[in-house]
């Protein structure tokens, strides 16, 4: 551990030190901090970097081994469009679009409720019931898809995009009911006895209390959700073959990837343009995103 | 509104605690009763059987001549202030009153003529538009209140609403809730810890301890008429002063044995009273006002004794002493210009005709 | 007073029939119903699944003839399956151990800056977490490409050979290894910052004056407050890297020479590519009893966690 990840001076005789010494260690420790951060930023951001240039760039500047990879020099929009005007891009993302929609929608009322139910209304296996939906959570999609794939193909679902809204909930409802259980708990029970005295029914004090109390909670749940489903890969994967079925995760490469020719330039224009939405929802809802992240280990 | 009647009422919770244990209290319309008691006494629990929030084990409670054992709280056309005020966050103050009826769906101007004339009540007129998080303690106090009265319940329930202001917010609110009550008249229940609260707003106070009724009365009777040990101890401040005494047959009139070889005499209109227990050990209860420094009254049955007085505080407007008889603290009111000083020999005068004998076994007041 | 408008009944509405306890017994239904559609969705789409692997694996390929374990033991048996064990292991750990690390460096000169350059860098560095990593692998593979790498240019600047790093097993260990960190440091990074910010500054006020240096504070304030997030965390992220399937499958798909398989991308392999069904579930539930520990240590720190909390 560097001294800068320390924000207070190591002075081992702190009896005794001066206002100065203090103030230069602390600025010392600033400037390593700052080193840190900027080595780790470059780490953290050049992939998504390269992503951009190259996709920016023609095929012919993308092939020319004698140019800076780095960089772009004559940039160009040719690969957005040829996505956007061609080929099966936008069927993809439509799909995309549509599945994450449905999959939020259903997880949010499933979870809603269930949630409500295991916060406030005790019921014979309810604590054993949360405890089961966390352990849920913790289950991966690599453990139970061979299974899944049987018997989505004996409901004669394989290779439908619908097959993906009735799986995706499986990992989005336990996490959003598990950090909306502790959300719900949070809110003190006098305001349900108080909506309880003014008349409310369970559906109202769910309705005009819980969800518009819960807000910041709900919200988190539903970025979460939207995450998991816009960025899900093995199921599609593993459940759509026709390009007019598939999800952008895996429409890119199966599209873009002709036995050995990559169109690097496309794929990565293609991949840029599937990573926006998740990047403009944490921009514009940071604080949220974070939340819901974190709920899951802080919260209950 | 209406008269509120338990009978005979327990709360057994789940895992066998017994909160209340059996009570019988008679509200009168309009009346305004207070429920008093140390911390975990089982206020709160009648109060929210009373609302329908917790399942009355057994006995029944009625509202206005209705048994509401069975019926939901939203039925029984009664209103709570609760502790923390449980405002709903995310309404205005004007949604926060107009809720209940919104739900009960009165029309619009009928909730808005309700609303203000309840924000008329309590100046709030101007807050109607702010959320609760924007309001100060003693504002949203003021809302909790307006919710309940935009109502117009039968009953009005508060649990401790006053705890959670600072003091001297409190007894502004004191007054405040005196005052609306006053004004609309609706019978009332008022949970508190505090005595003080209890004996200014009450009509009627209920003193209960571990789950069961000690006393009824209006405040002044429960001052000077306490029945029982711990209703003298808890009502008044600073609190009673217990000292053992043995009660002697003198020459023609009863005598108390202090420790200490104090000796007082006991009021003649007494002795008839007290004969049974003569040549018993009991406990003296005298309240500090009433042992006080000696003054010029002409008052019968006065009596004196030296003490040296061990903690002096001077409060501004009286003196409190205290020493000790034996173990047993004592507290006395003096006259913030009679000259007190830890470890100086002073008379002090004892009012007997306020004294109280207490049988330390049954714990009542002779 | 009472002022009840006209043509309000329901302010007044007659007793319902039955008791405060039938109502509790109505709310329980109620309740029950409400969570009907997670009882449903678990129990048809994990809970039965799983049993069905349970059965699936344990039959012959054609899925005509029962044969107990036999898929099991075959695969304990096969070099290449033990060298997937292996690499689960080596993948795992590593990465979480990075992750750890780096996580927990950058937590805490994150909470040294001031707030306001607090947020900025945050949101800089939790990047790579919000990128579907199907996608970021996309960019990664890039920089990796054989003839192409960008990564191999810019050593070539400082006069360094080219790197083989997807061609040769053990540099396409550490560069699914290096892209699984990429991807989950930030998650520790900011779970460790949320756990930071929870350690009231009246500790270090406190531990200050009783005269411990810097990193006394770290060793006997910091570490045992964050004790408890720091093992769910890694716990958590033990299940979620072992059961990795995005990286490797779009990196390296398992290549060179099955060296950089998973269970996941294994199974997947065996059971979906290969068309050997029952052999796929026997791989995938391989996972299981690994997971299952794990899954009972997090368990048990989330429940003490929330008995703190409630303490
Ligand atoms: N939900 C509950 N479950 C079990 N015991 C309770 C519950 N609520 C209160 N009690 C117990 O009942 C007793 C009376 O509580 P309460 O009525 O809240 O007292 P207070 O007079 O302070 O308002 C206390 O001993 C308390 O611990
Ligand atoms: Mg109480």
């Amino acid at each position: 551990m560097s001294g800068a990840t320390v924000a207070q001076p190591a002075d081992s005789a702190p009896i005794y030190h001066k206002a100065g010494s203090l103030r230069r260690e602390r600025r010392r420790a600033l400037i390593g901090a700052y080193i840190a951060l900027a080595v780790f930023v470059v780490f953290f951001l050049t992939p998504p970097f390269h992503m951009l240039m190259t996709s920016l760039k023609s095929s012919a500047e993308i092939a020319d081994l004698s140019g800076n990879p780095w960089i772009v020099s004559r940039p160009t929009l040719e690969n957005y469009w040829a996505l956007l005007s061609q080929g099966s891009y936008l069927t993809h993302f439509v799909n995309s679009v549509m599945v994450t929609v449905c999959v939020v929608a259903i997880t949010m009322v499933i979870s809603t409720f269930a949630a409500f139910a295991l916060a406030r209304m005790r019921f014979w296996g309810s604590t054993a019931l949360a405890t089961g939906v966390f352990l849920t959570y913790l289950v991966p999609e690599t453990l139970l898809f061979i299974p899944l794939f049987q018997t989505i193909g004996g409901l004669g679902m394989y290779n439908n995009l619908w097959a993906m809204v009735l799986l995706y909930p499986t990992l989005t409802v336990p996490f959003c009911t598990w950090i909306m259980i502790g959300y719900f708990s949070s809110i003190p029970k006098e305001l349900d006895e108080a909506a309880l005295i003014d008349g409310a029914n369970h559906f109202q004090m769910l309705w005009k209390i819980f969800i518009p109390v819960a807000l910041p909670g709900i919200l988190a749940a539903t970025i979460f959700a939207f995450t998991v489903s816009w960025a899900q890969f093995l199921y599609p994967l593993a459940f759509l073959v026709s390009s007019d079925q598939m999800v952008l995760t895996v429409g890119i490469i199966s599209d873009l990837i002709r036995g050995d020719t990559f169109q690097w330039g496309m794929i990565m224009a293609g991949a840029l343009m599937a990573a926006l939405p998740p990047l403009l929802v944490y921009a514009f809802l940071m604080d949220y995103y974070i939340a819901g992240l974190t709920a899951g280990a802080t919260k209950g | 509104m209406a008269q509120v009647s338990l009978r005979k009422i327990v709360k057994e919770y789940e895992g066998g605690v017994q909160a209340v244990k059996g009570v019988d209290l008679e509200i009168e319309d309009h009346e305004f009763v207070v429920l008093v008691g140390p911390s975990g006494c089982g206020k709160s629990t009648t109060l929210r059987m009373i609302a329908g929030l917790e399942e009355i084990t057994a006995g029944d409670i009625a509202i206005g001549g209705r048994v509401v054992n069975d019926i939901p709280p939203r039925d029984r056309d009664i209103a709570m202030v609760f502790q923390n005020y449980a405002l709903y966050p995310h309404m205005s103050v004007y949604e926060n009153m107009g809720f209940g009826l919104t739900l009960r769906k009165f029309p619009k101007d009928e909730i808005r003529r309700r609303v203000e004339n309840a924000a008329r009540i309590l100046d709030i007129g101007n807050l109607l538009d702010r959320k609760p998080k924007a309001l100060s303690g003693g504002q949203r106090q003021r809302v909790a209140m307006g919710r309940a009265i935009v109502r117009d319940p039968k009953v009005f329930l508060f649990d401790e609403p006053l705890s959670n202001l600072d003091a001297k917010l409190r007894v502004q609110m004191r007054t405040e809730i005196k005052k609306v009550h006053q004004t609309v008249r609706t019978t009332t229940v008022y949970v508190t810890h505090d005595q003080v609260e209890a004996m200014t707003l009450a009509d009627r106070v209920v003193v209960m301890n571990h789950g069961v009724i000690e006393q009824v009365g209006p405040p002044q009777d429960l001052y000077h008429h306490p029945t029982t040990r711990f209703v003298a101890g808890f009502i008044g401040s600073p609190a009673m002063n217990f000292i053992p005494a043995r009660l002697e047959q003198g020459s023609g009139a009863l005598r108390l044995a202090l420790p200490d070889n104090i000796a007082l005499p006991v009021p003649p209109e007494r002795t008839q009273r007290y004969t049974p227990y003569v040549g018993r050990d009991l406990l003296l209860g005298i309240r500090p006002e009433h042992l006080t420094e000696v003054k010029a009254t002409g008052k019968q049955n006065i009596a004196t004794f030296e003490a040296a007085p061990e903690v002096v505080e001077p409060m501004g407007m009286e003196t409190l002493i205290h020493f000790w008889i034996q173990g047993a603290e004592i507290c006395a009111k003096l006259d913030p210009a009679v000259p007190a000083e830890p470890g100086r020999k002073m008379t002090l005068a004892v009012d007997l005709n306020q004294m109280h004998l207490i049988d330390p076994d049954s714990g009542r007041v002779l | 007073m009472s002022s009840l408008p006209p043509g309000i009944p329901a302010a007044i509405a007659p007793p319902r029939a039955g008791t405060l306890q039938r109502l509790a017994r109505r709310r329980s239904t109620l309740a029950f119903l409400m969570t009907l559609p997670l009882i449903a969705l678990i129990g048809s789409l994990v809970i039965y699944p799983f049993f069905y692997a349970l059965y699936l694996s344990m039959l012959n390929k054609r899925m005509t003839k029962f044969v107990g374990i036999d898929n099991f033991t075959f695969l304990l048996g096969r070099e290449t399956f033990q060298m997937v064990i292996w690499q689960s292991v080596i993948f795992a750990v590593g990465a979480v151990v990075a992750k750890a690390i780096i996580g927990f460096v950058l937590a805490h000169v994150l909470h040294a800056l001031p707030d306001k350059g607090q947020r900025k860098w945050r949101g800089m560095l939790l990047v790579p977490w919000v990128i579907p990593p199907a996608i970021s692998t996309l960019a990664w593979w890039w920089l990796f490409d054989p003839s192409y790498s960008a990564f191999n240019w810019a050593l070539a600047g400082i006069g360094a050979g080219p790197v083989p790093w997807l061609g040769e097993a053990n540099w396409a260990r550490f560069a699914v290894i290096l892209v699984n960190v990429w991807y989950g440091a930030p998650f520790f990074m900011i779970m460790y910052l949320a756990a930071l910010k929870s350690v009231p500054d009246q500790l270090y006020e406190a531990s200050a004056i009783d005269g411990a240096t810097g990193l006394q504070k770290l060793r006997y304030v910091t570490l045992p407050m964050m004790r408890n997030i720091i093992s769910i965390t890694v716990l958590f992220s033990l299940i979620v890297t072992f059961a990795n399937f995005d990286i490797v499958r779009i990196l390296t798909n398992g290549g060179p020479q099955d060296s950089t398989h998973v269970f996941g991308t294994y199974a997947f392999q065996v059971g979906i590519q290969s068309g050997d069904i029952p052999l796929g579930a026997a791989v995938s539930l391989f996972m299981f009893p690994m997971l299952a520990v794990f899954a009972i240590f997090i368990l048990r720190g989330v429940s003490r966690r929330s008995k703190e909390m409630a303490g």
